[in-house]
């Protein structure tokens, strides 16, 4: 069963990061590709954290990733498993593993793109095992 | 600049209180500047530069020098988490080179263990400003599920095994038992670590560090001051600061800034991690230790799971001595920032205070290293290597 998350921020006066979270709200994934350097990057930011170019595109993820780490919180009311997965993109993010036994999460498991309903925001983009 | 002759350590106090309800966080303060004033034979008059980071209550410095009515001519208040008392020695240090100050002042103090902080289990939000937090507050880190993805990363890339990391516990608990003041004296075995209920995974309860109320200080000063006082001489001869976070997305959760600011120290001082005799080694959790073992340069990556074993981090019994004060595992956390406790040990042991139990014979060469924030997301490192002279 999904957890509920809680958005935390205000996507809609942050220029910065608002088309992130409009993507969430259409169901996708975006991520930010420098058109100077190449490289896409996470967190998304307003400058690329690589070569500082401001020529940068959004582009939406296929929703593929592999988990990189993770670790399943025991001590909270609901356990939960916190991850980090690298997108087919390139770049890892922080996200949690959802509809799945916590047991059978492994690093290196392929893993696809969900969202689940963020409490006082967009939905937030998690995975579950492919 | 190197450090070599710029400055000495003569005073180090740590509180041995590890619950305080009755005590505001700036009375703490106090206390620990009083005691590591009289431990160096000076006062408060003396004191012409003043040094704390983010525990200290109200606007750092300013609210401080206030409270305690002391008159500086400088002050620094840089903050990298439980690192920053570490880089605080090397700054004073720095500042008393170029003349800013003679006699600096560091204190730290705080009381989470009284205000029931659930510093390591529940999701803390920061200020919204801060630009990481929208892509991860929701998601729920906590302190210890960021630092047990990094154990299971190493884990899976190097074979390391909980059985391993509860052999850095079981040192830290052995030296513990000599230290009256350590919030927690019983010896555990590394079976009793592996039966203590997983918080996140793969990390077990007895993987974590205390939670206490207290703090600390120290006195920096110039060497003629503190050839002038009746203590054995600590100086400060080497010291490296860096600061390391997600690199745009390029995750490597496999090691710690410690790469960095640890070689950077070393080479300040002219000397190798095999010269080292005692280590403070900054113990968040069990996996805080084993990274840094290894980018500190005491053993290869990849191998600190083998290094930490069967003793090895036990005084008297193992090659690398560690926090034989019981470390922020078994003694002492104060305010969640436990780098001031690392360089007081340090200073016991090269004095030859430390509990005779525990003492290194012919302690003339330690390192302290501290990791501030989390080694999960984005963190700050800072190594001295200190001398007896």
């Amino acid at each position: 069963m999904a957890r509920p998350l809680s958005f935390i921020g205000a996507a809609d006066t942050n220029p910065e990061t608002m088309p992130y979270w409009d993507g969430c709200a259409a169901g996708k994934l975006l991520v930010r590709r420098c058109l100077s350097c190449g490289k896409a990057h996470h967190y998304p930011r307003g400058l690329c954290p690589f070569c500082f170019s401001d020529r940068l595109e959004w582009i939406e993820a296929s929703g593929r990733g592999t988990i990189y780490a993770f670790s399943v919180m025991q001590r909270a009311e609901v356990a939960y498993a916190i991850a980090y997965v690298t997108l087919a993109e390139g770049p890892t993010m922080m996200t949690n593993i959802v509809d799945c036994d916590f047991d059978s999460v492994r690093i290196g498991m392929e893993v696809t793109l969900r969202f689940v309903p963020g409490e006082g925001g967009p939905p937030l983009p998690v995975f579950a095992p492919a | 600049m190197g450090l070599k002759g710029k400055a000495c350590i003569a005073g180090a106090f740590e509180h041995p209180t590890r619950k305080a309800p009755d005590k505001s966080v700036a009375l703490l303060h106090a206390e620990c500047a009083r005691g590591a004033l009289a431990d160096a034979g000076l006062t408060k008059d003396d004191v012409d530069g003043y040094f704390c980071a983010g525990d200290a209550p109200g606007m750092g410095p300013l609210s401080m020098v206030d409270y305690l009515n002391l008159k500086v001519r400088h002050v620094d208040a840089t903050d990298i988490g439980g690192a920053s008392y570490l880089v605080l020695v090397a700054h004073a240090a720095e500042a008393i080179a170029a003349g800013r100050c003679n006699v600096a002042l560091i204190t730290l103090a705080g009381r989470p263990r009284s205000e029931g902080m659930a510093i390591g289990t529940a999701p803390r939000a920061g200020n919204p400003a801060q630009p990481d937090l929208q892509f991860e507050f929701p998601y729920a880190p906590t302190i210890v599920n960021m630092y047990a993805m990094c154990a299971q990363r190493h884990m899976h890339e190097y074979g390391t095994t909980s059985e391993q990391l509860a052999w850095i516990k079981v040192a830290a608990s052995q030296h513990a038992q000599f230290n009256e003041h350590a919030m927690l004296r019983d010896v555990v075995t590394v079976e009793q670590v592996l039966e203590s209920p997983i918080v996140a995974s793969p990390l077990h309860r007895l993987d974590c560090c205390v939670i206490t109320d207290g703090g600390g200080a120290l006195v920096v000063v110039k060497p003629e001051i503190a050839r002038s006082l009746q203590r054995p001489l600590v100086s400060v001869t080497g010291a490296g600061e860096a600061v390391k976070g997600q690199s745009g997305g390029e995750v490597d959760l496999t090691y710690t800034a410690a790469r960095w600011s640890g070689p950077a120290a070393f080479r300040m001082a002219g000397v190798m991690p095999a010269d080292i005799k005692y280590a403070s080694i900054y113990d968040s959790f069990t996996i805080t230790v084993l990274l840094q073992i290894e980018d500190l340069g005491f053993c290869a990556k990849g191998e600190g799971g083998r290094f930490v074993s069967d003793g090895n981090l036990i005084s008297g019994v193992g090659r690398l001595p560690f926090n034989t004060d019981g470390g922020g595992l078994c003694n002492n956390h104060p305010a969640n920032r436990g780098g001031i406790t690392k360089v007081i040990e340090a200073v016991r042991q090269l004095r030859g205070e430390a509990h005779p139990m525990v003492q290194v014979p012919n302690c003339d060469l330690a390192l302290a290293h501290g990791t501030g924030g989390s080694l999960g997301t984005r963190h700050g490192a800072a190594t001295l290597i200190l001398e007896r002279e």
